[in-house]
């Protein structure tokens, strides 16, 4: 069994994103999707610091740090694109007017519970950014994470130990294992990496799956 | 004839007093009014509250207000960076009050003090940790939590051109909280780098129209720096 790695897990979610979808890419693991979408799908992709239209990264040499994206990389606009203040940017999230947005996770839980701003450690200085507002605004919420802990422990989890960034929120677990939605009857496994079966899956998920 | 472009920074910020709840423009580097985050250094305000969506990066700007000993307590989404040292240390020590509030609501609570609004009910944070304590309420089968607007004695933001009559207009996405925080402020001085001619700026593209704004002061063109961000590991 090989393991999807980071690419891989950004072109499997990119495969679900279609033409006209309005999205945010979360900092870190999600930013990788863009370089996944096929050229001729045209997809919004939303910043949360006010950009509508986003494009790549500029070549070395023509960065602009007054156009930069919600990780301080900085980026291009796409023609067509526009620029909004931030109470506007974070109205498309909570007023639902973004499609999807993919985040990174510490833990879902089997609810669609998402924790994925603060470890809850005591000496940690906390931030939050704009993940709670994004958890809770689109339409759908994908989370992109690795399957298991370095511990070895499922990150998917029956009730999040982490600070919740949002209650339910989460409709589908791109993993390194699996792809896995959150249903109202429960985890639904939509897809499964090569050489891995469903009851290996089960074993190491330690929450129920349904196949 | 009205005039609000202000002779020098110096000028612009005579009248901030101690205590002062102090909106700064920004997102990172990006709108960060460098120079007259400069200027409240040099005229030494201190116990201010300060309302930015980060705390400070590096040695510069409102890091360097920070390591200046002239803020009480920080009201901002984003603190933790990787070059975030001078807020680490001060809050670490006690020295510095930190308010950690999500980013939209944020943005949302600084609007609503613009625009007259009492409260508000967001469904950002219901069942989280940064909620504990307050109002929330069921509208319509969703949950919902109250928020207060927050309101500003002045806010410092950057904009790319003004008029006399303080009509802005800004670059890309260095606009961010920038025409927010001029409705929230009772002062709102903004650094620009250039001077338009009253009729020169197009009606139809001002972004933030000139009730909003008291003073505008002309500051050298320079680029934005990448502000010490390192680059995400990809």
């Amino acid at each position: 069994m090989n393991k999807w790695n980071r690419d891989q897990m950004a072109a499997r979610v990119a495969q679900n994103i279609p033409e006209g979808a309005y999205v945010n890419l979360g900092i870190g693991l999600p930013t990788l999707v863009a370089n996944h979408l096929p050229k001729d799908r045209e997809v919004f992709l939303h910043s949360e610091n006010g950009i509508l239209g986003m494009g790549p990264a500029p070549a070395p040499g023509d960065e602009d740090y007054d156009l930069i994206n919600a990780g301080k990389q900085p980026v291009t606009l796409l023609p067509g694109g526009a620029f909004f203040h931030h109470a506007d940017s974070f109205g498309m999230m909570r007023g639902g007017h973004l499609d999807i947005c993919v985040l990174g996770a510490f833990q879902v839980s089997i609810t669609g519970d998402l924790a994925n701003w603060h470890t809850g450690a005591a000496d940690a200085i906390p931030a939050v950014g704009g993940a709670m507002d994004l958890a809770i605004g689109a339409k759908k919420t994908y989370v992109m994470m690795e399957h298991l802990t370095k511990g070895g422990e499922s990150k998917i989890v029956s009730a999040c130990t982490y600070p919740l960034t949002a209650i339910a929120c989460v409709s589908r677990v791109y993993s390194d294992l699996a792809v896995i939605d959150i249903t109202p009857n429960g985890l639904l496994v939509v897809d499964i990496v090569d050489g891995l079966s469903f009851g290996e899956l089960q074993k190491v998920s330690g929450v129920p799956l349904n196949q | 004839m009205i005039n609000k472009i202000a002779a020098s920074v110096a000028r612009a910020l005579a009248d901030i007093k101690d205590g002062s709840t102090v909106m700064i423009g920004g997102f990172g580097g990006a709108g960060q009014p460098t120079e007259l985050i400069d200027g409240l250094i040099a005229q030494g305000a201190s116990n201010l509250t300060v309302v930015n969506n980060n705390a400070g990066n590096g040695e510069t700007g409102l890091a360097a207000l920070l390591k200046a000993g002239q803020v009480r307590k920080i009201i901002c989404s984003f603190p933790r960076q990787a070059d975030s040292h001078i807020f680490d240390g001060l809050y670490r020590t006690g020295k510095l009050e930190l308010e950690l509030v999500p980013q939209g609501n944020l943005a949302e609570r600084i609007r609503a003090a613009g625009a007259g609004i009492g409260a508000f009910f967001s469904p950002t944070g219901y069942g989280t940790e940064l909620a504990t304590g307050r109002e929330s309420r069921e509208i319509n089968g969703r949950m919902y939590v109250l928020e207060m607007p927050i309101h500003a004695d002045v806010a410092l933001i950057k904009a790319e051109a003004g008029d006399r009559w303080g009509n802005l207009v800004y670059r890309k996405a260095a606009r961010n909280f920038g025409p927010i925080m001029a409705s929230a402020a009772r002062l709102t001085v903004a650094s620009v780098y250039d001077i338009a001619d009253l009729g020169a700026l197009d009606p139809e593209a001002i972004v933030t129209p000139g009730i909003f704004v008291q003073r505008i002061v002309q500051v050298p063109r320079s680029a934005t720096g990448p502000s010490g961000f390192k680059r995400e590991a990809t």
